[in-house]
């Protein structure tokens, strides 16, 4: 066993600079903690052999549970015995991380107790990540974990811990309610959550505006991104203060870099073209005391994004362009009443056809849109676009490349 | 409508299916949906199988396994598992 608290050699690199230094913090963790102690050890081997020394996989779970631990071995346990078992845990967050002190502190004392006392606030899942223990001790800390409060997320082949920007509670974009959007989907969908029945994985991630902050159209396989349908609200006094005491350069700043080009600036008034606007919120975010999105508002839910892991990244596309998520409904728009219907529409499909490890991005790529939307009895629309200013499901010149390719 | 199998009978047979393929095959719950179907034509349905899953998981007769998927397995001890730390 490597005896040592510091870490040495390569790691030492890993310490420097101004940011903070996960290494530093395993360093601290390990003058009271073995497992935190032998981590160390472990890293420093893997960084001088160049080679991981995880194994991963097996168990996922306590009683009942198919996932919330990600098992996680030592393959060198006779150098590293307190860390041959080093499984992760997921707890479930809040709606967009809110917490009382109180409640992070006795996470941390539980772990500190059971754990390696090393955690991820937050993981890039959004889940707290609490970072290495052994088998025996996955039911105990599950058993103080629920009597916190707290419940395990999300791993393996189930619907993720959903999860969501700050949204109305601390932010002036949100369109809809993010947070009570993710409560209740994480309450609704539970059995989803805890017991895998999909192929693979399926994320629900709750942007309150365009800008995105939870990444949702990278990331998740259905987003919910908040938008609106009507015109950006404009206070030209305000558009002038900016031009003329604040010093901004409008026409550089705003109109040219608008993705559709469809504003206009004269010096004293600022045009928007809304029927061209494809709602990026650049201008809002630049001219934000001048500029507001308009007061007609929902989300437009896109599916299929996903990371790279077996097959190459992708960006969600537009599934439904405009759904209302509160109240009064309207009688001929979708609203947040559909939703359930329209997501276990998609599970049931995917869930019977899709292949094994399989994304839902990557099923529909694979059985085509057109055949998808049919099955999940969706209608097509022009508005389910990959990004704007194109239709992945029209081929405008496909009968001028035949008969080019039929020329040649 | 046609007389829907118990649960109790869907989740033994679930239990054969894995207990047959074990260290060969490692089926997914959407596999044992599919062979149910198929067993039972017309008398099971989703619900059914998520039900008798839920049986077999809480009985201890199986556990979910992660290896790339999450699957369906007997319970064992992993062979990475070092014997000293399993111990309570």
């Amino acid at each position: 066993m490597a005896d040592k608290t510091k870490a040495s050699g390569k790691l030492d690199e890993l310490k420097k600079g101004p940011y903070p230094s996960f290494v530093k913090e395993i360093e601290a963790a390990a003058e009271t903690n073995k497992m935190a102690h032998d981590l160390i050890g472990q890293l420093e081997l893997s960084y001088d052999e160049k080679l991981c020394h995880w194994k991963h996989g097996g168990i996922v779970g306590v009683m009942g549970y198919g996932g919330g631990v990600i098992g996680r071995y030592s393959d060198v346990p006779e150098k590293f015995p307190n860390v041959s078992h080093f499984h992760t845990l997921r707890v479930n967050q809040p709606a967009a991380w809110f917490y009382k002190t109180d409640a992070l502190r006795k996470i941390c004392d539980m772990w500190e107790k059971r754990g390696s006392s090393v955690l991820n606030v937050h993981g890039s899942t959004g889940d707290i990540v609490l970072l290495g223990t052994t088998t025996p001790q996955l039911e105990p800390v599950f058993n103080e974990l629920t009597s916190l409060g707290f419940d395990l997320g999300g791993s393996g082949s189930v619907l993720r811990t959903p999860s969501c920007c700050v949204g109305p509670a601390r932010c002036e974009w949100a369109m809809y309610d993010t947070l009570k959007y993710a409560y209740e989907m994480t309450m609704r969908y539970q059995d989803e959550l805890h017991r895998p029945y999909f192929p693979y994985k399926f994320k629900f991630k709750f942007a309150g505006c365009p800008n995105d902050c939870v990444a949702s159209v990278a990331r998740a396989d259905m987003s919910f991104i908040g938008t609106w349908k009507d015109d950006i609200q404009i206070d030209q006094d305000k558009v002038r203060w900016y031009a003329e005491e604040r010093k901004v350069d409008i026409e550089d700043v705003v109109v040219e870099r608008c993705p559709t080009k469809c504003m206009a600036w004269d010096g004293k008034e600022l045009f928007i073209d809304n029927r061209n606007c494809a709602r990026c919120m650049h201008c809002i975010n630049v001219l934000h005391l001048a500029l507001k999105p308009g007061k007609d508002r929902g989300c437009t839910i896109m599916l299929g994004a996903k990371a790279p892991i077996l097959e190459g990244a992708q960006l969600s596309s537009v599934l439904v362009p405009f759904m209302r998520m509160a109240p009064p409904y309207g009688e001929d728009e979708a609203t947040a009443e559909d939703l359930p219907e329209l997501i276990d529409n998609i599970w049931e499909l995917w869930g019977e056809e899709g292949k094994n490890r399989e994304r839902v991005g990557e099923f529909i790529q694979r059985i085509g849109m057109g055949n998808f939307l049919d099955a999940i009895g969706l209608e097509p629309q022009a508005e389910m676009v990959a990004h704007p200013r194109t239709n992945p499901y029209v081929f405008y010149d496909l009968g001028k490349d035949e008969e080019e390719e039929e020329d040649e | 409508m046609a007389d829907m199998v118990p649960v109790e009978e869907i989740a033994d047979a679930m239990f054969k299916m894995i207990k047959d393929a074990a260290g060969k095959k490692q089926y997914k719950s959407m596999d044992l949906q599919k062979a149910m179907k198929e067993l039972y034509p017309g008398r099971v349905d989703k619900q059914l199988c998520k039900a008798a899953i839920k049986q077999l998981i809480n009985s201890g007769r199986c556990i979910y396994t992660y290896f790339g998927g999450s699957y369906i397995e007997l319970p064992h001890v992993e062979g990475a598992a070092n014997p000293e730390q399993t111990e309570t």
